[in-house]
């Protein structure tokens, strides 16, 4: 249990991934202008990414694994993240509409990002368990949804503040990215 | 001859993939730790968007335009994987350093940009010139961050030591903090710069149209 709980704790805040890893950037700054959206943003990385590191890890111990096909693990995690999320969407709009309406359109942005495909290729990397190929998901995806959460609150602070003219727009949020970055590094002295 | 030289130019620093165009970022920040990884990481996407626009150019006329983009992809993972490969075998340490960050060279927006807004509508040497010449531009941009966080972080460059015993390192331009800031500082630069250039671009046109206007009034004055 308690090898679970750690695993959790440091995909979440040691390990985080857009601040530590630097994974998902393009959405993170993208996004991160609108609060609303990025808590949209954030919930659709979690289950987008929990589901397709599932499917990838069946992929992968169940197929290419036995069949010695290993080499060619980065063209089947990339169709199967892009071809999950176009099925995903098709699937929301059809049966969902009001989830599609308020979400529909993050799936388009996730198709082929670096975050979802990060996971499912560190699952299979570290040799984690499906148990835990799923805990390390819902850990990463949460982590990213507290980064993104925390930057839009900051960006929407942001606009009572006199920034310098050439830092306006993104050279600003990059350095807010640092300092939240730093903060986060205190977390890396935790023992758990 | 001149029109070649412009497609390839254009990638280098008027559309640079980082600087300019923001795509591609989350490499950038990673692996430019040392020189090294950030040469290797340059290096194998310039390769990848190089070959993969060749790739695209061939086959434009026989891909449906309603599947282009998945195929798009799977000719990207392929190359990639192919990259993959030979680094593996040739520089084991090289590909244990980039570790992750090379498999995600497959989603990187520049690639997918490239071969949709340019390969897919142009002839073979003219897309290899544009990926040649977007690569270069992204290989230069990690360079000079690499540069910048290996010197103030390490004191070394390629790993020589160019500060002496007595200089300390700041160790956070290494960690992922400097990084996001020394980001933050370039854009704000390239943004300054551009702007700089462009006002003084708009003040040489009011000259010239003044200077032409004068010219235009002495012909007037001389009939």
């Amino acid at each position: 249990m308690a090898e679970y709980f750690t695993l959790f704790i440091s995909a979440v805040l040691i390990n985080n991934f857009v601040l530590t890893k630097f994974l998902g950037l393009c959405i993170f700054f993208g996004i991160s202008k609108n609060l609303s959206a990025s808590v949209g943003m954030g919930m659709a990385v979690t289950s987008v990414m929990t589901m397709s590191s599932i499917l990838a890890w069946l992929l992968y111990f169940f197929i290419l694994e036995p069949f010695h096909l290993t080499f060619l693990t980065t063209i089947t995690f990339v169709v199967l993240t892009a071809s999950f999320v176009q099925l995903l969407e098709l699937v929301i709009k059809k049966q969902a509409p009001a989830l599609y309406n308020m979400w529909g359109i993050y799936l388009l942005l996730i198709a082929t990002n670096c975050i979802v495909l990060a996971v499912p290729l560190l699952n299979v990397e570290n040799s984690y368990s499906l148990l835990k190929s799923i805990v390390f998901a819902i850990g990463s995806g949460l982590g990213f949804a507290l980064a993104i959460i925390l930057m839009a609150s900051l960006r929407e602070k942001l606009a009572y503040a006199n920034v310098p003219k050439p830092l306006q727009g993104i050279g600003v949020a990059f350095l807010l990215a640092g300092m939240l970055s730093l903060a986060f590094l205190g977390f890396s002295g935790m023992k758990i | 001859m001149k029109e070649l030289w412009q497609i390839f130019s254009k990638g280098l620093l008027a559309e640079n993939p980082i600087f300019i165009l923001a795509l591609s970022l989350c490499p950038a920040l990673a692996v430019t730790t040392t020189v090294v990884n950030g040469l290797t990481m340059g290096l194998t996407v310039t390769f990848v968007i190089s070959t993969n626009n060749v790739v695209v150019s061939i086959i434009r006329h026989w891909v449906n335009p309603k599947v282009r983009v998945p195929v798009y992809i799977t000719s990207i993972a392929t190359i990639v994987t192919v990259a993959e490969l030979v680094l593996q075998a040739y520089a084991p340490d090289l590909y244990k350093a980039l570790g992750i960050y090379l498999d995600l060279v497959v989603v990187f927006a520049i690639i997918l940009a490239r071969a949709e807004v340019f390969a897919s509508k142009n002839g073979v040497v003219k897309s290899f010139l544009d990926g040649f010449g977007m690569g270069c531009g992204f290989t230069l941009a990690m360079v000079i961050i690499s540069v910048i966080r290996e010197l103030i972080g390490a004191g070394t460059i390629l790993g020589m030591p160019v500060f002496g015993a007595d200089y300390n390192p700041m160790l956070i331009m290494i960690l992922p903090p400097g990084a996001f800031m020394l980001i933050g500082y370039l854009v704000a630069a390239n943004k300054t710069w551009n702007e700089n250039r462009e006002k003084k671009a708009a003040a040489r046109e009011r000259e010239a149209a003044k200077a032409a206007r004068l010219a235009a009034q002495e012909k007037g004055a001389e009939a």
